[in-house]
């Protein structure tokens, strides 16, 4: 699966690098770096609801620092299967 | 004609042909714009600026050639306007009324050609002996010796202009280093850069909506100082209106310039940057035993294209700057595969003006992309505070100097040449006090300075940290000890 983060200037300043850092340290942590690429993106159209995640297809938005690890458990990992 | 946007009425008229042109162009382009546009901008009947109003006419079907991508046959992004060029007095050193006929003749004295003797009381100057060494002019207490050069000879620090039998001004493409300092300083509008908005309109059209690919536009950050009736952030959301899918900083690939220069610096000990193009092109023309120095980062032009390329592959990137630099540098083969078409700032008011967009009621969209850092490469030593301050970091020593100007340039990179020079990193910008002053800047004053220095404490992001792993991660390297920064096609000997 491809993890990407927005990094464009609205989700930038919601804090994308924390949201990155956090990601990394599941993949890590929870195994899961062979399924799951991450990635850096540039305007997902979504500024509003950042920051903006797509996991494949699916949006995951509103995510940050404080409450990425939650989105990463509740609706990352489930869409591995 | 009203001038609330730019220094100079030249500026005004070459908006007003790119605004008209653009207007005519979402109308369907046809030849009847070299009539209907110069009647437009000049209505007469009487002549405002010139001779006659068809003199004026004239003139403006040039400029709207230029705005339209100028003469293909001359690679020079600068051209000279001949019917334009008022023919300027090229007289030399010369002896006006106000010479009293005084009895000491410092002028005399101080001539280190003994080219003035004294007729009838008064000074005369042989010009056959005189090299215009200016010595006279300030020699006499009078100041009734002046010397008269022409503004676009006067503005060329590369020496590259000189003046054809019928009086005209004329540009030796091997010295031009494409500054464009005579285009801002002809009084007369007589030079000017070719312009390529017509590519930029095509490459908007053509993405349909940005269904067919996207366009990113990257804006240099010496925009601060430019729009001073708007927010930054207003124009932003008006370069979206215009049809960019997004607006992102220039500065982001100053960041990356940065690391990979101070890398390079440390591992090569002497390093002259390779940001300003026109620096680049001066040391090859006129101190081919610096090239070696020259560094083969790429440019944060040339950078930021790579990075968003990267991510976004069949997307296409218009670099929005100030000055003319970029128009050639952008064609070159190890920059034109990360950028598809540049415009200046004066293009960008035209655009927003032709499309009736006034950024100034607009809501904000955020610009934030790139760090402190990246952002302070506007202004001359913003480089060279970047490495200072990453050497630092890495544990090396940087002996950075700041020129700018091509006059202070050559004054330390002679001493380089002599082995005499203090420093081992050259800072190097063609324009007088860095990018905020450059050629196609809408306004030139000592406040857009200032404009970027709070620009660049705005940043959230305090150093390049974050942008270099951005890009580590864009361009798919795993971990952050591999180098994973390849290197730009060419660059190895900054290839022009």
């Amino acid at each position: 699966m491809v993890l990407s983060v927005c990094v464009g200037s609205s989700c930038h300043l919601k804090g994308s690098y924390d949201v990155i850092e956090t990601f990394k340290k599941l993949i890590e942590s929870k195994g899961v770096g062979d399924k799951i690429e991450l990635r850096a993106c540039f305007c997902l159209g979504r500024c509003s609801d950042g920051v903006a995640v797509k996991a494949d297809g699916n949006y995951i938005l509103g995510v940050n620092g404080a409450n990425a690890e939650e989105k990463f458990v509740n609706e990352v990992l489930p869409l591995l299967g | 004609m009203e001038n609330r946007l730019f220094d100079t009425t030249v500026q005004q008229l070459k908006y007003e042909v790119i605004k008209e042109l653009i207007r005519a162009y979402d109308k369907g382009l046809d030849n009847g714009i070299f009539h209907d546009i110069p009647i437009k901008i000049m209505p007469g009947p009487n002549a405002s600026l010139r001779c006659c109003v068809y003199k004026e006419r004239a003139i403006l079907q040039e400029r709207l050639k230029l705005a339209m991508g100028g003469d293909p046959s001359n690679p020079n992004v600068v051209e000279v306007i001949d019917i334009a060029c008022d023919e300027c007095p090229v007289d030399g050193v010369f002896v006006t009324p106000a010479c009293r006929g005084c009895i000491s003749h410092r002028c005399v004295e101080v001539c280190p050609k003994n080219a003035i003797s004294i007729e009838n009381k008064h000074a005369v100057v042989d010009k056959s002996k005189c090299i215009e060494c200016g010595k006279c002019t300030q020699a006499c207490p009078y100041n009734a010796i002046i010397l008269q050069k022409r503004p676009c000879v006067l503005s060329c620090k590369a020496n590259a202009i000189k003046v054809n039998a019928d009086k005209k001004a004329v540009i030796d493409n091997s010295k031009c280093v494409g500054c464009g300092a005579c285009v801002y300083q002809c009084p007369f509008g007589a030079i000017a850069d070719k312009s390529y908005i017509l590519d930029v309109l095509d490459i908007l059209k053509n993405s349909e909506n940005n269904t067919k690919y996207k366009v990113y536009a990257i804006i240099a950050p010496s925009i601060v100082a430019q729009f001073d009736y708007a927010r930054i952030e207003q124009v932003i959301t008006g370069m979206r209106e215009l049809g960019f899918h997004q607006v992102m900083e220039t500065a982001l690939g100053a960041d990356l310039t940065l690391d990979e220069e101070a890398d390079e610096l440390k591992e090569r000990g002497t390093l002259t940057t390779s940001c300003c193009r026109s620096f680049v092109k001066y040391i090859q023309i006129n101190f081919p035993e610096l090239v070696k120095y020259i560094s083969s980062t790429p440019s944060p032009m040339a950078m930021a294209g790579r990075l968003i390329k990267a991510v976004d592959p069949t997307c296409k990137v218009v670099f929005v700057g100030p000055c003319t630099s970029k128009k050639f540098e952008f064609k070159q083969d190890d920059v034109k595969d990360y950028i598809d078409c540049v415009m200046s700032f004066e293009e960008l008011q035209a655009f927003l003006d032709a499309r009736n967009i006034d950024v100034s009621t607009l809501p904000d969209s955020a610009l934030d992309n790139a760090s402190y850092y990246g952002r302070i490469f506007a202004r001359s030593g913003g480089i060279a505070e970047g490495v200072t301050a990453l050497a630092k970091e890495r544990g090396f020593k940087a002996d950075p100097i700041a020129m700018s100007g091509l006059d202070e340039c050559k004054k330390q990179l002679l001493l380089l040449k002599l082995n005499r020079s203090p420093y081992n990193f050259f800072e190097g910008m063609a324009c007088d006090g860095g990018c905020v002053n450059g050629a196609l800047c809408l306004r030139h004053a000592p406040k857009s300075l200032s404009d970027v220095n709070k620009y660049g404490e705005m940043a959230k992001e305090k150093t390049v940290d974050n942008s270099v792993k951005l890009y580590k991660m864009a361009t798919g390297a795993k971990s952050e000890n591999e180098t994973a920064v390849p290197k730009a096609p060419g660059s190895e000997e900054a290839a022009d």
